[in-house]
């Protein structure tokens, strides 16, 4: 164990940490500004109610995913001073433009939304939870670029063993950025969106239980919990037809950027033309990895030994080979997991269907499919954490690849008693607060949307004009305050 | 003037905007158990920094993410060489924030307490240790760096009350100028110590004459700073946060002007600096995007302009 072992540790640690708050904030955002869009849109109190309920839901996880963060900006300084100095002229670029054009604006109009409610018109209100969730979904397009550059360096040049960068518009244009932000974009709203399922499965069941709380209901007597459901269901689908689509374009680059990775993921050992694809070691369909590398069935994939030979011809003697079964299974558990998550929501959006020129209310939702997406709650997290292993372990022994290996990365001057300090540190702060923020989740879940009034008539198909006075704010306002 | 030169002045302005906006939400975490008595005066006291706080640290963000983006050796060298104070505040920004956002999502007294436990210590260690650090990157010694970090620890307290003072009516004002007068009675002799370090060490530096303007700053620093002392104490709220926001930006100004040419021993800004293509690109999208972020910031501070007053629920 050295300082470097720890160093990778700490950054895988804090990292994935980092990026289970990280996809909520970007799908869930989208979520609740859509609610309150429809609020906004038809004046209806029940949006209102799971604005609030979503809403508050959203900010437990928000602090997280803050906190969290600027651990991440601390870090390549702190661990990796090496790898800082060397791509700094190009990789800082993009996260210098992440916090000047992506935080300030998600930080600022957030602070703005929460405390807003009784100080803003209702419109401009609106407008500030729109601006924090672009800000999000800038930030991550930022940070992802940089993410990309590590995989296929492009834009610069490497002048006294320093990267100086030569094209900004190429590094925001990186092939692999292209792919790869639609990529996990879509994968946060796979993951949010089976969040918002699980809850609503949840709330259904309760309900079921209780043979419907008439106070929960929305107005014409159906469960406030089907709108919602309907939405993630097709934020999910729409989302893993995304997700599958660009995981396809990600392999094919993969294919001329990263073929070690490609040949790990795969288990090929030796360079094979009409390459087959293994399911699980042993189960192969024949050809299909040549087709979905490169859409021909009989092109050749390098495989993992042939790479080695060639790539110590080129660099040298060590070992270029990830650790290849945390590959192997990491790309399955990806594909597996986060799919059935897709999937269900297909088949849920199926069973809830509407019914045209048809008087009867809608199809309910079938108990047994709310508890199956209570219990899909964990899948989409567990794929997304296997997809930056494959990324960030199928790099290895690269930082940069192709231009600095891992080894040449992590700060000379840090002890190994330094690094272990902070590994224990935050491996404590953030078990004790990941302890904490499922607690708190739970507790707001199970508490569920305030009760709508009684007294107050439903003002329904009467949008509002505009005006911050209506006695149903009024009401509502507090609960997102301190 | 040199790209590097500018980048040095972005980076020292940014920095300068963090030390005045985080100074008061610092001396605000630490301030809750003096200035409030009951539940419904802790909510109005962290009322005053509760929309803003996050926006504020991005100055943080993004001062850290520009000294990687333009001077990489100077990101890299201060963050791994200071590595254990880092370690520390960084720690303290995470517990503060999760206090300060969960407090009002918790349901029990003693929860709440936690969150409270976590916005105080999470203020003291950065609002002490930003201090030290940068003290001891000036003048490289132990007694600096303490001279330092209780400078900047009271004179967060003092901003942060002065501030309270500003937003607030009623019994939790009265108590912040009292706090306020009580802090500055350690505060301004560590301005003294501490400030008058600086053109100190400026002519120790590699700089090839002394910088004659950084006495000039410090002393005015010294000056605002007590001035501000007196107008807390003879109500004058804005101008007193006015008083001492300047004393800050003012003694953070002479900070980075000491620290030119060479922000650390033996790095010269030429030497840790990006490359001109770099630095170019950087500067035109930092001229259009930075106005935006200067307006909507302000906009936010003026729509949560209002004096708050304690609400018993
Ligand atoms: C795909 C998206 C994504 C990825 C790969 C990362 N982040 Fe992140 N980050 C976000 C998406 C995001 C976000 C969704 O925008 C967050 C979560 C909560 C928030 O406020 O913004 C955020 C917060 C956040 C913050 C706090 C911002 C604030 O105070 O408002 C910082 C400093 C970073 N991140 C920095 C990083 C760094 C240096 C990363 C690389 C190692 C990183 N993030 C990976
Ligand atoms: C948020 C999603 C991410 C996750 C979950 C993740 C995960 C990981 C993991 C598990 C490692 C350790 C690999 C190993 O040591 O074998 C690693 C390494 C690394 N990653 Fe990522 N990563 C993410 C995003 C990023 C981004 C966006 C960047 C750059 C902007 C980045 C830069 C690095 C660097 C510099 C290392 C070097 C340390 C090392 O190689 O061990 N990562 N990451
Ligand atoms: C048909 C399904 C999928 C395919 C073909 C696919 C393909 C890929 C590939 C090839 C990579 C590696 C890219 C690289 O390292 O450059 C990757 C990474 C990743 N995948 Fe998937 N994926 C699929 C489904 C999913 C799902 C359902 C999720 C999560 C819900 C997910 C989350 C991720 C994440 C977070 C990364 C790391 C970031 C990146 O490199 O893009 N993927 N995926």
């Amino acid at each position: 164990m050295d300082a470097l072992d720890l160093a990778r540790w700490q950054f895988g640690v804090t990292t994935v940490y980092h990026f289970l708050f990280v996809p909520l904030t970007i799908g869930l955002g989208v979520f609740v500004a859509g609610l309150q869009t429809a609020w906004y849109r038809t004046g209806k109190e029940h949006y209102l109610r799971l604005t609030k309920f979503f809403g508050k839901l959203f900010l437990i996880n928000f602090a997280m995913g803050v906190v969290t963060g600027i651990v991440q900006e601390f870090q390549f300084g702190m661990n990796w001073s090496e790898y800082s100095i060397f791509v700094g002229d190009v990789f800082g670029a993009p996260l210098a433009l992440e916090a000047l054009l992506a935080f300030f604006l998600e930080s600022t109009f957030i602070g703005l939304w929460i405390f807003g409610w009784d100080r803003l018109p209702r419109g401009v209100h609106l407008a500030t939870i729109w601006a924090a969730v672009i800000g999000s979904n800038l930030s991550a397009y930022f940070i992802l670029a940089a993410n990309a550059w590590m995989k296929h360096p492009v834009g610069y040049e490497v002048v006294d063993g320093r990267a100086r960068m030569t094209d900004l518009w190429a590094v925001l244009t990186n092939s692999t950025a292209l792919a790869q932000v639609p990529h996990v974009i879509a994968a946060a709203f796979v993951v949010a969106g089976g969040f918002v399922l699980a809850v609503c499965g949840h709330h259904l069941l309760r309900e079921r239980r209780s043979d419907v709380a008439p106070h929960r209901a929305s107005g014409d007597g159906t469960s406030i919990w089907r709108t919602p459901m309907r939405a993630a269901l097709v934020m999910t689908a729409i989302a893993g037809a995304l997700v599958a689509g660009s995981g396809d374009m990600s392999a094919k680059l993969l294919y001329e950027q990263q073929p070690m990775k490609l040949a790990a993921a795969e288990g090929l050992r030796q360079d094979t033309a009409g390459a087959p694809f293994s399911i699980v070691p042993g189960v192969e369909v024949p050809l299909l990895l040549s087709f979905l590398a490169t859409n021909d069935p009989n092109a050749v994939v390098q495989g993992t030994d042939d790479l080695q030979a060639r790539f110590e011809e080129r660099f040298g003697p060590a070992d270029y080979r990830p650790h290849l079964p945390t590959i192997f299974w990491s790309f399955r558990v990806m594909i597996v997991f986060g799919l059935s998550a897709v999937g269900l929501s297909v088949f849920g959006l199926w069973l809830t269907r509407g019914r045209r020129r048809d008087p009867r209310p809608p199809r309910r939702v079938p108990a047994w499919f709310a508890r199956a997406c209570v219990l899909a709650l964990p899948l989409p997290t567990l794929a997304m954490i296997a997809g930056w292993l494959l990324s960030e372990v199928g790099r290895q022994p690269w930082t940069v690849q192709g231009e600095l290996l891992t080894a040449a990365s992590v700060s000379p001057g840090v002890s190994l008693t330094q690094v272990a300090i902070s590994l224990t540190v935050f491996t404590a702060l953030y078990g004790a607060l990941a302890l904490a923020e499922a607690v708190l989740l739970v507790r707001h879940v199970k508490t569920g949307p305030e009760p709508a009034a009684p007294d107050v008539p439903v003002p329904a198909l009467d949008p509002p004009s505009g005006g911050d006075d209506a006695p149903v704010d009024a009401r509502l306002q507090p609960t997102l305050m301190y | 003037m040199e790209l590097t030169t500018f980048w040095f002045a972005v980076i020292a302005f940014l920095w300068t905007g963090y030390f005045v906006l985080e100074g008061f939400d610092f001396g605000v975490g630490m301030l809750v158990p003096v200035l409030a008595g009951n539940e419904a005066e802790r909510k109005q006291v962290l009322g005053t920094i509760g929309p803003v706080w996050d926006g504020n640290e991005v100055w943080l963000i993004t001062a850290v993410g520009a000294m990687f983006a333009a001077f990489p050796a100077w990101y890299a060298g201060m963050l791994s060489s200071f590595y254990l104070p880092i370690l520390l505040i960084l720690s303290g920004l995470i517990v503060r924030g999760v206090g300060l956002e969960w407090r009002g999502k918790v349901r029990h007294a003693s929860d709440r307490a936690w969150c409270d436990l976590g916005v105080l210590v999470g203020s003291a260690l950065p609002a002490f240790l930003w201090g030290a650090v940068f003290a001891d990157l000036l003048r490289g010694s132990a007694t600096a760096a303490m001279v330092g970090g209780v400078f900047s620890l009271s004179l967060c307290l003092l901003h942060g009350a002065v501030f309270v003072a500003l937003k607030t009516s009623g019994p939790v004002r009265s108590r912040a100028r009292r706090a306020a007068v009580v802090a500055a009675a350690v505060a301004l002799p560590a301005a003294v110590a501490a400030l008058s370090n600086i053109p100190v060490a400026g002519t120790e530096g590699a700089a090839p004459e002394p910088a004659s303007w950084l006495w000039g700053a410090a002393l005015v620093a010294m000056a605002a700073l007590a001035a501000g002392v007196a107008l807390t104490w003879r109500g004058r709220d804005g101008w007193a946060f006015a008083a001492t926001a300047s004393s800050i930006a003012l003694g953070s100004a002479a900070l980075f002007g000491a620290l030119w040419p060479a922000p650390l021993p033996g790095l010269t800004v030429a030497e840790a600096a990006s490359g001109p293509y770099t630095l170019g690109v950087l500067t035109w999208i930092g001229l259009i995007a930075l106005p935006f972020v200067l307006g909507y910031q302000a906009w936010s501070y003026w729509v949560f302009r209002k004096r708050l007053t304690a609400e018993v629920s």
